[in-house]
């Protein structure tokens, strides 16, 4: 084994014999750009609605939960769609929630939640799993697109400008503590540990 | 001749072909009779007509004085996505005996607590849980049909004017 891996060692520390030193470079600029474009152009597509839902577990219960709310359709014509809330935009962000997903696969493999009582069951601790995300990063994906800079305040209910104006704005409270059951039906929450 | 038969040929199957739409006619009459004009104006049976817009939901609202005392408050804000099921109640997240002073909102009344014995329990009881069966939005809607109500007040002046006379 030890053997094995110094040969390829060697070889990688030796200077090219067959291949120019433009085509090494080009070539491998090339390639960079294929392979880095082809990972991003992948990762988006595990991005969009139609991937979600191409498992009938997500298109069973939460997609059709979110349709009919004000994120699914409103007079402006303006849709998140999954990712928008649940994956946050900047990559590096990105790129950690996707390979802490990947643990979603093995549950579509084993069918943690195939039926509508197993999703049932489960829906407190999945609830509470993305409620717990967004309090940990401060609502990262509500401020994607509600931003507390553009509030007008005049423009909102006496009581939630209370609200957004005291707790909002002084970082005791984050979106989630209280937007809870906006996109999907909330569980039962009697067993709920976090509760505004 | 030739001419003569021809033209009788030709005005027996205009007859027949006028008889024929006439028949057809009549029977699309009876298969989609003109419907009454009641709550759903104009067309006929069959016909499905463009449904009228939905009421408008009234952004600032103030509270409406109830017509009688045993009238349902209606909802003078909009509900639209509430959830109120076996999980979870979305109104009783504001109207509770426990957050209806911090939350700004009134209180479910005493009568929510009762069960149909009249004894009063810890919770709102099963029969008065699903808020909507009796509290609407109010809306911008015109009545469907002319009413001749009465709210409880002017019922009792009327009752004074008429002892008077």
């Amino acid at each position: 084994m030890k053997r094995w891996l110094r040969r390829y060692w060697d070889l990688l520390r030796k200077p090219s014999v067959h291949y120019s030193l433009g085509f090494l470079t080009l070539g491998g600029f090339i390639a960079g750009i294929i392979f880095w474009g082809g990972f991003n152009t992948a990762m988006e597509a595990t991005n969009t609605e139609a991937f979600c839902t191409s498992c009938h577990e997500m298109y069973a219960n939460p997609y059709q939960e979110l349709q009919g709310t004000i994120h699914w359709s409103n007079r402006s014509g303006v849709r998140a769609t999954c990712s928008d809330c649940h994956v946050p935009h900047e990559w590096t962000h990105k790129i950690a929630r996707k390979m802490e997903a990947s643990k979603e696969v093995w549950g579509w493999i084993f069918g943690t939640i195939d039926t509508e009582e197993k999703y049932e069951e489960k829906r407190l601790e999945l609830a509470q799993r993305e409620w717990h995300r967004l309090k940990a990063n401060d609502s990262l994906e509500c401020r994607n697109c509600h931003e507390f800079e553009s509030m007008d305040f005049t423009l909102q209910e006496e009581r939630a400008a209370q609200a957004h104006s005291t707790a909002l704005a002084g970082g005791d409270k984050t979106c989630i503590d209280c937007h809870k059951g906006i996109a999907h039906e909330l569980p039962d929450m009697a067993g709920a540990t976090l509760v505004q | 001749m030739k001419t003569v038969i021809l033209r009788v040929t030709a005005a027996l199957a205009i007859t027949g072909l006028l008889c024929l739409s006439a028949i057809s006619s009549a029977q699309d009459q009876r298969l989609s009779p003109p419907a009454p004009d009641g709550l759903r104006m104009g067309g006929t049976l069959a016909e499905t007509m463009p449904a009228p817009p939905i009421a408008g939901d009234p952004r600032t609202v103030e509270r409406e004085v109830r017509n009688y005392p045993e009238q349902p408050p209606v909802i003078p804000h909009v509900i639209r996505d509430y959830q109120v099921d076996r999980r979870f109640n979305r109104c009783l997240d504001c109207h509770s005996r426990e957050d209806a002073v911090e939350a700004g909102a009134p209180m479910v009344s005493i009568t929510h607590f009762m069960d149909r014995e009249g004894q009063v329990r810890a919770a709102v009881t099963p029969r008065r849980y699903f808020c909507t069966q009796c509290h609407v939005p109010q809306t911008d809607a015109k009545p469907l049909v002319e009413s001749d109500f009465w709210p409880a007040e002017k019922v009792i002046r009327e009752a004074i004017r008429g002892d008077k006379q």
